[in-house]
């Protein structure tokens, strides 16, 4: 259609948002909030810090957990990618990329190997070896080529294949042993800034989020956009599927985080609250997806009740922003990562073991 | 790439997009919202950020310290 303007596509398109809107709100017959009602609430949420990781020389910009539940990969904007052993808090392997804004890192499902990239436009995958002296940037291996920042990385359900999602406005889907593209995805109007990949039982999808404010829901077979959405007012810095796999959560600098149900295709839930008003970096759903936690650009950390909408607990202790936050494998902490320099691994504070047994019986004193 | 698109081919690319999705099947909220709530309850027992973990069994506890038992 050439004879199409600016204006004409204008209007087609406000005009199709429209009908959009409408059919979604056919739908949209009671609230979330509503219907967990009946739900018990949470009771005092205390959290505390277990450990300080530190090490990095300048702001913490993406950390990822290994699947053992305990090593971690962080990136940083001083051009340092770290591993660390989280129980002890070791740093096992170092590298000094090429570039400084490592604005992405990723851990392989095996844990034998971690990729990250950043201002460098590049994936790359670095094997850990098991000899500390080893230099891992011989092995380096470039995986992934864009044409402007990488924004974010994730390897799919093996070692062998990796998304990224890109400053350059698209993501990709890439075989990590030749370097082939093997499926692009275009659709957000500028720079994707971040992704999440659904739980393999639900199928081959993944949700990511953009500086255009929407959120794209993408067939990764195919390269088709299935779903999008459009409600935050500011760019989306984070998207994390819903454990089971049927809605995901985001986080923007407009100060909110939402939930977008995937099979009644809307928003139904925002978490925020009039004395919010920095951006949010990074989402995470604890292990039921009961607790949505969110890091923010105020240096907090606010912990979301999904289904009642309420906030439970508001957490300090970083030094500056939060940029990163993830909760780990099995559910036991989570730990987040700041300009500041430091990441934190935080989980439950248990009262359980401080009630000391008064009626007179004999007691013990175990060394932990 | 977005950033090497002109504005009509990036509100062209936008428009096909709205085409297809205007089509897309949708289930209520109440069904749907209730099946989340469903899923959330029969997960959170076993949550360990709900339910907490013991002390002892914490495997990010302090190192040092004691019990009482």
């Amino acid at each position: 259609r050439p004879s199409d303007t600016l204006t004409t596509l204008k209007t087609e398109s406000e005009t199709l948002k429209t009908k959009l809107e409408e059919e979604r709100a056919k739908l949209h017959d009671v609230e979330l909030h509503q219907v967990a009602e009946k739900i018990e609430a949470l009771g005092q949420f205390v959290m505390k810090t277990r450990r300080t990781l530190k090490g990095h020389g300048n702001k913490v910009l993406c950390m990822d957990w290994c699947k053992d539940k305990r090593r971690i990969v962080s990136s940083s904007q001083d051009g340092k990618v770290i591993v660390w052993d989280a129980f002890t808090t070791n740093k096992e392997h170092a590298v000094t990329m090429p570039c400084t804004w490592v604005m992405a890192c990723a851990y392989a499902p095996s844990g034998c190997a971690v990729a990250c990239g950043g201002l460098d436009n590049k994936c790359s995958v670095y094997p850990l070896s098991l000899d500390k002296n080893e230099n891992l940037a011989a092995k380096k291996k470039s995986v992934a080529m864009h044409t402007n920042y990488l924004s974010a990385c994730c390897f799919t359900n093996s070692d062998m294949q990796i998304l990224t999602s890109s400053g350059d406005g698209t993501c990709a889907l890439w075989d990590v042993e030749s370097g082939q593209m093997l499926q692009s995805f275009h659709g957000h109007a500028a720079d994707v800034l971040c992704l999440d990949l659904a739980p393999s039982e639900t199928g081959n999808t993944f949700v990511s989020g953009g500086c255009d404010k929407k959120a794209c829901v993408w067939d990764m077979r195919t390269g088709q956009c299935i779903q999008s959405f459009e409600t935050h007012e500011s760019d989306i810095n984070s998207v994390r599927y819903y454990p089971s796999g049927d809605a995901f959560a985001s986080g923007s600098d407009d100060a909110t985080c939402r939930l977008y149900d995937l099979r009644a295709d809307r928003e139904v839930a925002i978490y925020s609250k009039e004395s919010i008003i920095f951006g949010t970096s990074s989402v995470d759903f604890s292990l039921s997806g009961r607790l949505l936690f969110g890091g923010y650009n105020d240096y907090t950390i606010n912990v979301w009740d999904v289904l009642k909408g309420t906030r439970v607990s508001i957490l300090f202790g970083h030094e500056n922003r939060v940029s990163t936050l993830r909760v780990s494998p099995d559910g036991t902490a989570f730990c987040s990562g700041s300009w500041d320099h430091t990441l934190r691994v935080t989980n439950r504070f248990s009262y359980a073991r401080l009630l000391v047994n008064w009626s007179g019986s004999h007691s013990v004193i175990t060394p932990l | 790439m977005a950033r090497d698109m002109s504005d009509k081919d990036i509100l062209k690319m936008e428009l096909e997009q709205l085409q297809k999705e205007v089509k897309n099947t949708r289930e209520p909220v109440s069904k749907t919202a209730k099946e989340i709530c469903e899923w959330v309850e029969a997960q959170s027992a076993e949550d360990p950020l709900i339910k907490g973990v013991p002390e002892d069994k914490n495997p990010f506890r302090e190192k040092g310290g004691c019990i009482i038992t």
